[in-house]
């Protein structure tokens, strides 16, 4: 690319650099404002002294939630979920994969299957009767409310599978004159070719896991049994507690309320999500080119 | 030589045979692959759709599906007298289209600033910390944003440090709907910006050669040859948008709604949920729901047909 040296382009070249500049600092303003207030003093930070700096720094929230056994408890429920939900999430998103990357000649019901699947990702029958048919099931309260019903990431099936569709048949080929049948291909070809776009999918359902909020509000009573997100979720008021506030009520309880206990509790359930960061954003250009917005 | 023949046929024969039993064998297989699956899917995603009778039904549940009488369309038509359910409407649909059109436009100014960088480190950078709001969760970034939006939060204390006047933004109608339309383009557009950095990756560099040459700006090279050049993606991205047009977002609403602002804020899935798991109108709630299923199954089918005719984009 050729670069003009004149005045006007160098400075339309600063001032470009000034927005972006500009605009990576608004994205991290919140975040950076919650972690100030997650070591500022509560009185400091209901004096409205908080921005960008601590001020009277201390760690005492951090330390109380050190002791917070509601907090670990549903910490662990979370990590419980994203194991257990992961792992069933991969292993039916290559089961399903597979099958429905060969072509209708070679499996006949291959069509039935896809629209079937597909039309399961366009429509549904509502809230109402999907947390009957979980309650029915006698599932509320249990750890597989939180993995069965979203078990098959239908649009993870579809990335993986149109992933599937783009290797070279001579790959399998040869497998397949050896006498190598459907698994043997899957798991000696088809798995070790993808590892990347495993990687992809793997990351993408480890933070919906452990991002998810509303099944826990739904299908989990037993406040023992919430998950992270939910737990975080109940700590402001319910909503049917605030129906009946004004104006100057829901100030006061905003006063109230601890906002830097509470700030430390985000900041910390966001700890795994950032430990995972630097992967994701690898394996983010490759998801987006699995999902590829062109065929 | 006929002899001969004779022995190859039959090898093909069997090799023929030998071929369709492995075909079959293989088939079997696939079946069984897909087997526990598609129960998951027929038991929490099928089975779930024949629950939409509710919706023409007085269900009580201790009568169950079968036991609970028919009432045509009763829940429908008390829907569309219901002021409430038509403000709900409306507000989706302006909270949705907000959204839409920002989270469209934001993402391609970004990508065309992003792209006049050269210096590597800064751009791998911004991209860090731009994409980061997307990976957190609607109930951390909705206590960050009740937090810095409330009367006494950070907004209203620079405000003032400006000499303005303290808002509550979280309880007043008039900025309840644009402050959920930025803080969603906020969290979304870093990563929104990715189509796009790949789209214009795709841009032959000879073409900002030669208009070099002829003596074109960088202005004018954004004009007339970057912005074409993604052009498909826009139309793509956009098209497919339409099937999201009663999508409002319930995790945000959920998580920075309150009674207050419910004229303005409150969306059909917030709606849905309040009448049927808080309220246990589960007739009524699966009306109102399945309304908004068939409208977004309609609209869905359609973005996907158009943008399969027009940019001959597939999912499958």
């Amino acid at each position: 690319m050729i670069q003009s040296r004149t005045f006007g382009a160098q400075a339309s070249r600063f001032l470009i650099i000034l927005v972006l500049v500009l605009i990576a600092c608004l994205s991290l303003a919140p975040i950076i404002n919650t972690i100030m207030v997650s070591v500022s003093s509560s009185t400091a930070v209901n004096a409205g002294k908080v921005y960008f700096l601590p001020v009277d720094i201390n760690f005492s929230s951090y330390a109380k939630i050190l002791d917070d056994a509601k907090f670990w408890r549903a910490f662990l429920v979370s990590v419980e979920r994203v194991a257990l939900g992961g792992a069933i999430n991969m292993l039916l998103t290559v089961l399903m994969a597979y099958p429905l990357s060969r072509t209708a000649s070679q499996f006949r019901a291959r069509n039935v299957y896809m629209w079937i699947i597909v039309f399961t990702m366009l429509f549904s029958g509502g809230i109402v009767p999907w947390y009957m048919v979980i309650s029915k099931l006698g599932m509320i309260n249990s750890i597989w409310a939180l993995v069965l019903p979203g078990a098959v990431p239908v649009f993870n099936v579809i990335l993986l599978m149109n992933f599937f569709k783009g290797i070279p048949k001579e790959m399998e080929e040869a497998a397949f004159i050896d006498g190598a049948g459907p698994l043997k291909i899957l798991w000696h070809i088809f798995i070790p070719v993808s590892m990347p776009s495993l990687a992809t999918i793997t990351l993408f359902v480890i933070v919906g896991h452990w991002n998810n909020f509303f099944d826990g509000i739904v299908l989990i009573n037993d406040s023992h049994k919430i998950p992270l997100q939910t737990y975080l979720q109940q700590l402001s008021l319910t909503r049917d507690q605030m129906q009946n506030l004004s104006v100057e009520q829901l100030q006061q309880y905003n006063k109230i309320s601890n906002t830097t206990l509470n700030s430390a509790k985000i900041l910390v359930s966001m700890i795994p999500i950032l430990l995972i960061y630097p992967f994701l954003q690898r394996y983010l250009i490759h998801g987006i080119v699995l999902g590829s917005v062109k065929e | 030589m006929s002899s001969l023949e004779a022995s190859l046929n039959t090898e093909r024969q069997v090799s023929g045979r030998i071929r369709r039993k492995r075909k079959a064998y293989h088939e079997m297989t696939y079946h069984f692959m897909l087997l526990p699956g598609m129960v998951l899917l027929f038991i929490f995603s099928i089975v779930p759709m024949f629950g939409i009778v509710m919706a023409f039904q007085k269900f009580i549940p201790a009568k169950g599906i079968f036991g609970s009488k028919w009432a045509g369309l009763t829940n429908f038509t008390y829907m569309f007298q219901l002021p409430d359910a038509k403000q709900i409407f409306v507000n989706t649909l302006v909270i949705a289209v907000g959204k839409i059109i920002l989270g469209l436009i934001v993402p391609i100014v970004f990508a065309l600033l992003l792209n006049e960088v050269r210096l590597k480190v800064f751009k791998s950078t911004v991209q860090t910390i731009v994409y980061l709001p997307h990976f957190m969760s609607w109930v951390v970034l909705g206590t960050m944003m009740t937090m810095i939006f409330s009367y006494d939060g950070m907004v209203n204390n620079i405000l003032q440090l400006f000499g303005l006047e303290r808002t509550m933004f979280l309880a007043s109608n008039a900025w309840f709907r644009p402050l959920l339309i930025v803080t969603d383009t906020w969290k979304e557009f870093g990563y929104g910006t990715i189509v796009y950095l790949a789209a214009l990756t795709g841009i032959n560099p000879s073409l900002y050669e030669s208009a070099a040459l002829d003596g074109a700006s960088r202005w004018k090279q954004t004009l007339n040859i970057t912005l074409p050049g993604i052009l498909p993606t826009i139309i793509l991205l956009g098209t497919l948008s339409l099937g999201n047009v009663l999508n409002a977002g319930f995790d945000q609403v959920f998580n920075m709604y309150n009674p207050l602002v419910y004229q303005t804020g409150d969306i059909i899935d917030t709606f849905v949920y309040r009448m049927g798991l808080i309220q246990m109108q589960y007739s009524f709630a699966t009306a109102v729901g399945l309304m908004k299923s068939v409208i977004s199954f309609v609209l869905i089918v359609v973005s996907y047909k158009l943008a399969s005719k027009y940019a001959g984009y597939r999912i499958f």
